[in-house]
């Protein structure tokens, strides 16, 4: 019944000297969410960005539907229904938070723009409040609000997300990881999420991949990989919080 | 007082030509945060090419004015803005992920290169037109001194209005611009939404040319004579003019450049013709040292 939509066949990845992905073999299919965890510096940010060519992946294919978009320039990458919230955020402080979310729609159809931007005023209720304001003076949550506000106004069929946890406060956390999950359930939007935060991330995901030095070291379903005892020593440890 | 009258009308027009010149610098540096130094030649090989079209205009026996300037503005701006997109491609492109200082010294290179084109192809001498719109009207004599409004001022005042408007709404309130500011903020975030960045930054030069190229239009007609130099103290004075008024703000620029086109004309007939340059460059030196994002330019706090 899953269908793969995405997937990497021994994606490569060079900064530099660097070697940051080595060998990546990793799938998702329709209507899943899968997790991707990993220490600081695992790879997990570049396995992301390789997917829109930045950096390009030095050896390997990654396949999007079935198309090879290895070498796709970038902004025709989005354009084929794929949504990043990035590490950071990234959200354009100097414009208002209405023109960011309106960013974020500049390649789908205007007719939906209207209803885009209600359904996730309906997410975040914050962002409807804040409209006129510049992004750059809202608070970290409500920047991350945004960010996925933006990505979601391209009406992505796979909605990729990078750490969004991070940093925020624990009310915010809880509220993007329900966000997560609603998207996945009510609108049956694959997503695939790197997250340091390895227990809410695990809860949530259907399936998970932990990185280790650029390399793919374990797989399995989120309940799995939670009872792992690799994983609950490496990235579960003093991460005890209740989700 | 009739003289001071004059002057400010006089000053009025300098400087509505200063600031479109200073309109190019700015848009040009809003979106890669690099000023082009070849801008003032493409203002100098529209104003020539301006002559050009006019003269073969005449030939052809078209000589209504509005028809023949309509016919000018729409052929310069168009080859005008091939220039533009060259320049980019030529000086900026190829040096996208370079230090800073490398697309600078190529576009130092391109404004050498295109004063030294036009020299060769078209002669070094002064290349004049006759005067298309003359006279204008008088609006009376105060104190012996009879103030003049030429048609050619009006013209210049009420097209730089309106292209200021234009633009404003342009950057402000479109798609485009907003591609255009989001380039200048985070060109990796904007390709990741699906921006062709490389094509915003091109059609920007290319508008910024286009500005360049109603400015030169304007000169030609106003002034009645070009020649391949001009390029280089008025890139000067509208860069001037851009800095004084905030780089990077549109309404910024026009101040500058109506400040700089006052001090200008206010300096020549009140003090010395020939010192006039020296008066604008004391000025950017001042606002260099005293206050570098200039009138209107953004304050630097931002919430990271």
């Amino acid at each position: 019944m899953s269908q793969t939509i995405l997937q990497y066949h021994g994606v490569h990845a060079h900064y530099g000297a660097i070697h940051a992905l080595r060998g990546v073999d990793l799938t998702v299919n329709q209507g899943e969410i899968v997790t991707l965890i990993g220490a600081n510096g695992a790879g997990k940010s570049t396995l992301m960005m390789t997917l829109f060519g930045k950096p390009v992946a030095s050896a390997g294919k990654i396949e999007y539907r079935g198309d090879d978009i290895t070498r796709t320039p970038t902004h025709k990458i989005s354009r084929q229904g794929l949504a990043l919230v990035p590490e950071g955020r990234r959200i354009f402080a100097r414009m208002t938070v209405l023109e960011n979310l309106q960013m974020g729609g500049c390649f789908s159809d205007p007719q939906h723009h209207a209803a885009d931007l209600q359904r996730i005023f309906g997410m975040f209720p914050i962002l409807e409040q804040r409209l006129q304001q510049r992004a750059g003076t809202l608070s970290g949550g409500e920047q991350q609000m945004l960010a996925i506000g933006r990505a979601l106004m391209s009406r992505p069929q796979l909605l990729l997300l990078d750490e969004p946890s991070l940093g925020l406060a624990p009310l915010y956390i809880k509220q993007v990881f329900r966000i997560i999950r609603e998207l996945n359930e009510r609108d049956g939007m694959t997503i695939l999420l790197v997250e340091q935060n390895a227990h809410h991330a695990l809860n949530v995901a259907h399936r998970g991949y932990v990185l280790q030095h650029g390399e793919i070291v374990l797989t399995g379903s989120g309940e799995e990989l939670l009872a792992s005892e690799e994983v609950r020593a490496a990235y579960l440890e003093g991460s005890s919080e209740a989700a | 007082m009739g003289q001071l009258i004059q002057q400010l009308i006089n000053g009025l027009t300098l400087g509505a030509v200063y600031g479109l010149i200073a309109l190019g610098y700015t848009m040009v540096y809003g979106i890669i945060g690099m000023i082009n130094f070849a801008h003032g030649d493409i203002y100098m090989v529209a104003a020539i090419m301006a002559v050009t079209v006019l003269t073969l205009l005449g030939a052809a026996g078209i000589t209504a004015v509005p028809l023949a300037l309509l016919i000018t503005l729409v052929v310069v701006i168009l080859f005008t803005a091939i220039y533009g997109w060259s320049v980019e491609r030529v000086a900026y492109r190829p040096l996208r992920n370079a230090p800073r200082l490398a697309p600078l010294i190529s576009a130092i290179g391109m404004s050498i290169f295109l004063q030294n084109m036009v020299q060769l192809t078209q002669g070094a001498r002064v290349k004049p037109i006759h005067a298309l719109l003359p006279g204008g009207f008088e609006l009376g004599t105060i104190d012996g001194f009879t103030v003049h409004l030429a048609y050619t001022q009006i013209m210049i005042i009420v097209v730089t209005v309106a292209l200021l408007v234009l633009f404003t709404w342009l950057i402000t309130r479109t798609s485009f611009g907003r591609q255009q500011r989001a380039c200048e903020q985070d060109r990796t975030m904007t390709a990741l939404l699906g921006i062709n960045v490389d094509r915003t930054i091109s059609y920007t030069f290319m508008l910024g040319a286009g500005l360049a190229a109603v400015a030169g239009v304007m000169v030609t007609v106003y002034y009645g004579v070009v020649d391949f130099s001009i390029g280089f103290v008025a890139g000067i004075k509208a860069f001037t003019a851009a800095v004084l008024g905030g780089i990077g703000s549109l309404p910024g620029a026009m101040l500058g450049g109506l400040i700089i086109g006052m001090i200008e004309s206010f300096w020549s007939a009140y003090l010395s013709p020939e010192y006039k340059d020296v008066a604008t460059f004391v000025l950017l030196i001042l606002v260099l040292m005293f206050r570098p994002s200039g009138l209107l330019g953004r304050p630097e706090v931002e919430k990271v």
